[in-house]
Order: structure tokens, then sequence, then C-alpha cells
């Protein structure tokens, strides 16, 4: 190993860390010597965890007051850089929080950025793999410049392995004063209520597109999902068209799946929508259209109207039940 | 109210994408609007429109050889555009390209600054938040509703488990998803319009950044650009009245069922 140090941002979720967290320092203990991580909120009390999956230190910025973790995260970090010394990257998950944090530290520490990132390779340094144009070329960099360099992730691009290590050793990092830039704060946190499992971690499955036709035939889509005990995805063109929320993309843009098997209803196949679930162990494509890519990676396509095929194979599957 | 949208020119993502000779998107061809701005253009004339006057002003980076992208966003209603363009700022990274949009952005005054959570081309997703650090301002990002409330702008945030209400004093920046509001189309008068509304390049020397930006100033290199790992196309039947048996055969074969 070349690298001595590299740091993790592991976003703390309810009583664990998030799993993107966990992957990413699974995979730092294969590059570096050392492994800390950097947690806020819940997650000081996570050090078992942090611990278990490779890290030796667990820096604690403790609670934010509310405050949305970008500024004061990264005013932490800036610290810890100044004050302990710079890691040879810093490797951060792509979520909502963490590109946020990522954004503010690069600007801070004039340090470059680099996102999309589903590959580490430890060649003399650093060196990051982005898939581009839909999953078709892989393009590798690196960073040219002193470190550390700031890594954002995607999610599932490596195993959550616990290595059994001890508990790491807590040691607390000040937010310090973030003046006007830190004063967005949350004042009320919605859950919405899902059934069966999330779309990052379902088994199975089932996204709609623009073939659906029309925002109420994405019911078929959530009962199809549900008989399947999987989750309801989209594509980019159906969030957009605002039928369905954000939070259900699928792709580049949204969230990154690998399945068992991705169900592809009324889906041409993008290039921005492929990158996000081309890596499902099995994909079955419906769709009207008989050249449509999406049917150039998927197991089992058949061409055919969603309207007839979905409503068909629902009918079959509660006869099953 | 005045609010300022960055904007992006980028080729139509329905076309084949390809790099150039130094491994930048080939950006050639036409340049359109980025459909993920037109959501920030349409967020920025509404809350304009409620706080009863203002200015909507669209800035951007990038080739300023074709601006119908621009254009468009003046059609729909913005009152000015900027673009800072020049040759040294091609192959910048995000942060380069923060520095132009914070220099190019402080110019005149604003209350708020609207921004995509990411281009539809190098979807990076970083550079409005780099831009706020550098503006000083507070972002709230991923923005699936936004309202102003005095000096106060209010957002419900998109969250992994639903979403949180969100303030922060103005000036600020917020990112927003797309489906926030339902951008319009611009009228026959609206395209007309936009002819004769002010639309300025600028050059790195005008924001005062030679040295500091461009590709000469980037600190990461592609050092490799393959073939990524193809999957192969399995069976593919045409549906005739058997296509759900076809997919619960397979969902057996897999074991899903």
């Amino acid at each position: 190993m070349t690298l001595s140090n590299l740091w993790i941002l592991a976003e703390p979720s309810g009583d664990s860390f998030t799993t993107t967290s966990l992957e990413l320092l699974s995979q730092a203990r294969t590059l570096a010597t050392n492994v800390a991580a950097i947690t806020w909120g819940n997650g000081g009390s996570l050090a078992a965890q942090a611990g278990e999956y490779g890290a030796t230190t667990l820096y604690d910025v403790g609670d934010l007051a509310g405050a949305l973790p970008g500024v004061p995260v990264a005013a932490a970090i800036q610290a810890l850089v100044e004050s302990a010394g710079a890691p040879d990257a810093i490797l951060i998950p792509a979520s909502y929080d963490g590109r946020d944090i990522a954004g503010r530290l690069s600007a801070r520490l004039d340090r470059p950025v680099l996102t999309n990132v589903t590959g580490l390779i430890e060649a003399d340094g650093i060196v990051t793999e982005h898939p581009v144009f839909g999953g078709s070329l892989t393009v590798k960099a690196k960073f040219t410049s002193d470190g550390p360099g700031i890594i954002v992730v995607r999610a599932k691009s490596f195993a959550a392995e616990p290595s059994g290590g001890a508990a790491a050793n807590v040691v607390a990092a000040a937010a310090g004063d973030a003046g006007t830039t830190g004063t967005a704060k949350i004042v009320e946190s919605h859950v919405e209520e899902r059934t069966g499992p999330k779309l990052e971690e379902a088994a199975v499955v089932v996204s709609g597109g623009r073939g659906l036709g029309d925002a109420g035939s994405y019911a078929l889509i959530e009962e199809l999902a549900k008989l399947l005990h999987g989750a309801a995805g989209a594509s980019r063109a159906i969030v957009d068209a605002g039928w369905v929320p954000y939070s259900h993309q699928v792709g580049q843009t949204g969230k990154t799946v690998k399945p068992l098997v991705y169900v592809a209803c009324g889906i041409s196949g993008a290039t921005q929508h492929m990158v996000g679930m081309k890596g499902s162990k099995n994909i079955v494509a419906i769709n009207k259209d008989a050249d449509a890519p999406i049917f150039q990676i998927a197991d089992l396509g058949i061409v055919g109207d969603v309207h007839k095929v979905l409503p068909a194979l629902i009918e079959a599957l509660k006869a099953r039940s | 109210m005045n609010i300022v949208v960055c904007v992006k020119q980028i080729p139509d993502p329905a076309a084949p994408q390809s790099f150039d000779a130094s491994n930048n998107l080939n950006r050639s061809g036409k340049l359109i609007l980025d459909e993920a701005d037109t959501y920030g253009v349409e967020m920025a004339l509404q809350l304009v429109d409620k706080a009863g006057g203002g200015e909507v002003t669209v800035v951007s980076m990038g080739s300023a050889s074709d601006v119908a992208g621009l254009r468009n966003a003046l059609a729909m209603g913005a009152t000015k555009a900027v673009i800072v363009s020049d040759d040294s700022l091609r192959g910048s990274d995000a942060l380069s390209t923060a520095k132009v949009l914070a220099k190019a952005i402080s110019r005149d005054s604003f209350d708020l600054v609207l921004a995509a959570t990411e281009s539809s081309d190098g979807y990076t997703g970083t550079t409005p938040v780099q831009v706020a650090e550098l503006l000083g301002l507070p972002s709230i990002t991923f923005a699936k509703a936004v309202t102003i409330d005095g000096t106060t702008v209010k957002v419900s945030r998109q969250t992994e488990a639903g979403y949180d209400e969100v303030t922060a004093p103005l000036p600020a920046l917020v990112t927003v998803t797309a489906g926030v509001v339902e951008p319009r189309y611009a009228s026959f008068k609206g395209i007309m319009a936009a002819k004769s509304k002010p639309l300025e390049t600028l050059s790195v020397s005008d924001l005062g950044l030679d040295g500091q930006v461009g590709a000469d100033n980037a600190r990461e290199t592609i050092t490799e650009v393959q073939a990524a790992e193809s999957r192969q196309a399995g069976e593919k039947y045409v549906d005739e009245g058997d296509g759900a048996e076809k997919v619960v055969a397979f969902l057996e074969s897999i074991k899903v069922l």
C-alpha cells in the first residue's frame, strides 16, 4: 500500500452508518494503512461499527443544532486538515448531504473534487474510475495537485464487509464558526410512508418510464412491485414530468440499483437511465418499440404494450398468491 | 427581488456523445438550454412575480458561439443574460467553473441564486454549492418546493426518508430538482422580445481571473478512457398475449417466484 491515510465521510442514519459509508470504509482499508472516519450527530456513538468496518479513528463533529450538515461538517474537516495534516484523499458517499459537504469542502480547501466515482485503484496515488456515456465507457482520472483530493463515490461501487476490527478511537472535531454560510436550518423533518423495501436495497425493482403514457398508469408499477416484494423506480423522463417524486429516480442523476432482477416497463433505455441499473443481476424489459436500446442489455425482452402485459402479469401473480 | 439563475448550454442529450482529442466532451454541435435549468428559470420568474417585481438574470459559462439556449431563457421571460466565454476555460473543472460563475454573479446585487441540482452533460453536481461557498452564502440543495417569506427562503428539501423543511436568510443559493415547477414554453411574443434583450459576453480578463481558472488550473487529469464491460442481450419475444407468462417463467427460473 502506497497510501498512508484515507478519510471517509461516515453518514449517520438512525443507529447505523449508511450502507454507502460502510462500502467506502471497507474499500479504504484495502487501499491505505490508516483509515479514519468523520461523522456527526448520532454517528459519534457508532465507534464499534466504524471499527468493525476498518476505521481506527472516528472524528465526531457532534450535534449540528439543526443546521444542514454541508457547511459545519466541511468546516470541521477543514480544521482537521489544518491540525492533523492532509490525508491522501477524502472519500464521500454520493448522497444529498455528501454532495453538499464535498462542494463546500472543495471550495474551502481550494482542492478539486472528482464525482460519480465507481472504482478506486491504488497506483502511485489514487486513480478513480468513472462510468460515462451511459456506462459504455470508463474514464480513469487522478489528481495532479497536492492533497487532499476529494472523491465522491456512487452507492454500490464496493461491497460492505466487516473486518472485525476493534472499536474506533473517538476524537472530537469542532465545527467552528461557519458565519453566514452556515445559516440554513432544518425546521421540520417529514418521513414519507414507505411500504416495502428501500429502492437501493430491494431484491426486485420494477421501474416505469414514459411508455406508461400517463401519471395514473404508474399505479401498475407500484402494484407489480408490491406483488414481487420489491421497490418501485422510475426513469428521469417521468420524474421530470412530475409523475413521481425524485426519490424514485434510477439513473445517472438518481439512484444506482443492483437488484437480483430489474423490471423496466415502458423505458426505452436512455444512457442516463442505464448507468443506474445495468449492474442488476437480471434485467427484464417490456417496451413497445422493438428497437429500444433497453433490449440490448435485457436478459428477457418482451416487445409489447405495457398496458396489456402488466395487467396480465399482475393477474397471474395474484392468482399464485 | 432580483434572482440569478445559473444555466448551462449543453449538446442535445438525445444525440450520441463523444470525447474530443483532449478528452473533453465534444460540444462542437448545436447547443441547447439544459432542460434541468428550465425549472430554475421558471421558479425564478414565478418568485419575482410573487414578490411584485424584480429582475431575473441568467448566468452561464461556456462557448458563446451558439447562444440559442440563453435566448430560450430570455424568451421564457428572463430579463438579461451573461455568458463567460473564453478559450482558456475549455477543460475547466467544477471548482474553476464555480469561481467564474461566482465572480460573474457578484457583479450585481441579488437576493437569491438558483441552479439545477446538476447538469445533464457533466452531472458533477457540486458546482452550485461551490458557488455558494465562494460567495459566502448559505445553500439549500434538492429543493422540491421554494417560497420566499420576507427575507427568508423556505425550501422543502428532498431527503432519503422524505423531505425536510429548511430555511435560510437571504441572500442564499437554492438548487431545484426537476418537477419543482412546470416550465413554461416561450410564447411567440417572448421569442420576439428575447432578440432585443441584453446578452453580455465576458472574458476571463473582464472578471479579473487571469491565470486562476481554466484547464491549466484543473488539478485532475484523465489518464485513460476504455470501453466498459458490456452486457449481452438475452431472449426477446413479441407479445402475443403470452408476454406475462414469459415473465413469470423467467422470474421462476431465477427463483424470485
